[in-house]
């Protein structure tokens, strides 16, 4: 059981990852992230929607008609979605300005979607939301740092607009690079190269694990 | 594995029902945070406008007080224009208009324009543009302070002639790589005032009457 719990909400996190294995959800991903700041918020709102939709869609699996359970899937994640930008709207005013039609958008990450239909309507409820919470951490991680990327490069600062999401008494928090920037990678070109790093970065990364296990495997083999 | 099979009418009602149970929960939601949202929409109007007066002092609660006018010429909309009033002692001491510069880079600029009682600029601010990030984005009042070079500026001051750019021939700054975005802003400073001029004895009347003004 452990060993489920934890493939559940690693498969998001890592080897599933929805921005840099599946690419889902891209629009958003691409347009948010000029700050690291807005990469957090727009992760943290998709997280919340992934996890109590797979949490209310695993709870009530047996009662959804198969028929028409994806009309039923997005109407659980549009209604999620619209309390989110209604409570960021009311708690976090300056934040929802800056997202904007971003936050709505949520509904259209077919991360989601793909939750509630291979994971969410097949398991328990606590499976699905660990799976959830993966997903959305796996997401949010890599908004974070595409938008740190892009911040520091573009803009040459970084935690720019910290005090939007936690409150005045964090905007010391915001560091100026030296230098302007380069514009570039905050235009929309910026994203899609940022993207494109970190998907290398990560196939570097696993063809590495690879090759260290193989030899590995290779050692176990030949002692015995 | 889903369990249920209905199909057909069975499936539509059930759906149905999703869908209002949805309905009702979200108008709930909708209820219970709609005062603190129009409450925060109007703290940042008022914000916003202050910001437009610069250290103007006035002693009503601005964002409440508004009119609004038609006037597609000179505010750059065929929709109707808001006007907040700053009264002091009952007088007004400055309206901010709002005005589009409707020949951006890429779409509408739409701005706040404070003009005090005698026709002089109080401040500018971009509240919505599309303008290219890095480079027309330098109009607003977070990127640079470029649309700060409005200020206390008036349709005497500087004259007829310089009211454009350097780049034009005038007075007013250029931004590095974007020559549009600048010259639509001035522009629609400069109409700004001149709607201003034209409607004064209008716009300077404490007590109106209705909140439609009709423009000349």
């Amino acid at each position: 059981m452990p060993s489920r719990l934890y493939n559940a909400a690693t498969e998001g996190l890592w080897r599933n990852n929805p921005a840099l294995v599946q690419l889902l959800g891209i629009c958003p991903l691409l347009a948010v992230t000029t700050t690291l700041v807005n990469g957090l918020a727009l992760g943290l709102a998709t997280t919340f929607v992934i996890v109590a939709t797979n949490g209310l869609v695993a709870l009530s699996r047996r009662w959804i008609a198969r028929a028409v359970r994806i009309l039923v899937f997005v109407l659980i994640i549009a209604s999620f979605v619209t309390i989110v930008d209604q409570l960021m709207n009311a708690f976090l005013h300056d934040l929802h300005e800056t997202l904007g039609l971003f936050i709505p958008l949520i509904v259209t990450n077919c991360a989601i979607l793909a939750q509630a239909e291979t994971v969410a309507s097949k398991q328990a409820i606590g499976v699905a939301m660990i799976s959830g919470l993966g997903v959305g951490m796996g997401f949010t991680a890599v908004l974070v740092m595409l938008g740190a990327l892009r911040e520091i490069v573009g803009y040459g600062t970084l935690f720019n607009g910290i005090e939007q999401l936690f409150g005045i008494s964090a905007s010391g928090l915001t560091i100026d690079l030296p230098g302007t920037g380069l514009l570039v990678a905050a235009l929309p070109p910026g994203a899609f190269f940022g993207l494109a790093a970190l998907v290398a970065l990560k196939n570097i990364v696993d063809a590495r694990r690879h090759d260290r296990s193989s030899v590995m495997e290779a050692a176990h083999d030949k002692a015995q | 594995m889903v369990a249920s099979e209905p199909r057909g009418w069975p499936a539509a009602i059930f759906a149905t029902a999703v869908a209002a149970v949805a309905a009702t929960l979200l108008s709930l939601s909708f209820e219970m945070n709609r005062a603190r949202i129009a409450e925060n929409r109007q703290a940042r109007l008022a914000a916003r406008l202050d910001d437009v007066l610069g250290d103007l002092e006035y002693d009503n609660d601005i964002a409440t007080a508004h009119r609004q006018v038609v006037a597609p010429e000179l505010l750059g909309s065929g929709d109707p224009a808001d006007i907040y009033v700053a009264k002091r002692d009952g007088t007004v001491a400055a309206v901010v208009l709002s005005a589009v510069a409707p020949n951006g880079y890429n779409g509408p600029i739409e701005l706040l324009v404070g003009i005090d009682n005698s026709g002089h600029i109080t401040g500018v601010r971009v509240t919505y543009h599309r303008e290219t990030p890095g480079l027309g984005d330098a109009i607003e009042a977070d990127r640079s302070d470029w649309i700060q070079g409005f200020d206390a500026a008036s349709l005497v001051q500087p004259s007829a002639d310089q009211w454009r750019v350097t780049k034009d021939g005038g007075q007013f700054d250029t931004i590095t790589g974007a020559t549009v975005t600048p010259r639509a802003v001035t522009e629609a400073v400069r109409k700004a005032l001149v709607f201003f001029r034209d409607n004064q004895v209008s716009l300077l009347d404490p007590e109106p009457n209705g909140t439609t003004l009709d423009a000349q």
